[in-house]
């Protein structure tokens, strides 16, 4: 089962959303508000290690543990990256949460969440049927 | 042990959360992120649907659905063994029809949102930033841009969140 390493990967990072304070509504509202620090050093200090171990991973052209190379694939720009953007932070404000601690919120017993979570699949659902005519 | 039961401070938090991507990209060859797994759901939902963006091989991405797996199971051991008291992650006026409502529509946005922009806050935001997407930076500046905006308009209207 090679599946096993991602859940706990997953479990990790499951740990670390809790454990920062990520997946709270009310940092979330600290943030937007300007009433702490706290999520906006979160993300840089999270961007700053990970943009440094893609460095070093490029440079010295680290492959997988399984000998095989590391690709990172572009993400290409378009429309959608502003305008779904938009849509998105719309959202993280009202929820106090995005896709990780959506999950977070439910293992951790924030039964609420669920009403997120269905409402992130309906707009998931939504933009796949939308595609063809938004791009 | 107090330091391993309260928050743990950003200088500890957000480093290890960075360690994700080498963690996936050397450990799995994936690149970190969370909102195509909602994609996954859809599609495994409905097997026959005639929407383009649904018909793929989910099942070649299950790596997707077993690390948000693992996310549920890392919080609920978060919540139940290092933390002196349940964490508390909605305000308890969310714990109502209006707060199930604010709730449905928001996940919403975050759902088509995510999607549309082609990632979220950790697709985008980590996992893009991190290797000098420009696209990611812009995304990154509206998933923020858009939640002012809504502030604004909450301010504009009396209305509290």
């Amino acid at each position: 089962m090679s599946q096993i390493k991602f859940i706990i990967m997953g479990i990790y990072f499951g740990i670390l959303l809790i454990k920062s304070d990520v997946a709270s509504w009310f940092r979330i509202q600290k943030m937007f508000h300007f009433e702490e620090a706290h999520m906006y050093l979160v993300i840089c200090s999270a961007v700053a290690v990970g943009m440094l171990s893609v460095f070093l991973i490029k440079k010295f052209k680290v492959r997988t543990i399984n000998h095989q190379d590391i690709v990172i694939s572009p993400k290409k720009f378009h429309r959608g990256n502003i305008i779904g953007g938009l849509l998105f932070g719309m959202g993280w404000i009202i929820t106090g949460s995005c896709p990780g601690p959506i999950f977070a919120q439910i293992g951790a017993g924030e039964f609420m969440a669920a009403f997120t979570l269905i409402g992130a699949l309906l707009g998931t659902l939504s933009y796949s049927y939308l595609k063809p005519k938004i791009g | 042990m107090n330091y391993l039961f309260n928050t743990w401070p950003w200088y500890i938090s957000g480093p290890l959360i960075g360690l994700t991507v080498s963690l996936l990209l050397i450990g799995g060859g994936k690149m970190f992120g969370i909102s195509s797994s909602l994609r996954h759901f859809c599609a495994m939902a409905l097997p026959n649907t005639r929407i383009e963006f649904l018909r793929y091989n989910w099942k070649a991405e299950i790596w997707n659905i077993m690390f948000v797996l693992g996310i549920v199971i890392g919080s609920f051991l978060a919540s139940a063994f290092l933390s002196s008291s349940a964490p508390s992650l909605l305000p308890p006026h969310y714990h109502s029809v209006s707060g199930a409502i604010k709730l449905l529509l928001g996940g919403f946005l975050v759902g088509f949102g995510a999607r549309y922009a082609g990632g979220c806050t950790s697709g985008h935001a980590i996992m893009g930033l991190s290797d000098l997407q420009p696209s990611s930076l812009v995304a990154v500046i509206c998933f923020f841009l858009g939640g002012f905006l809504m502030l604004g308009i909450f301010q504009i209207a009396g209305v509290a969140l």
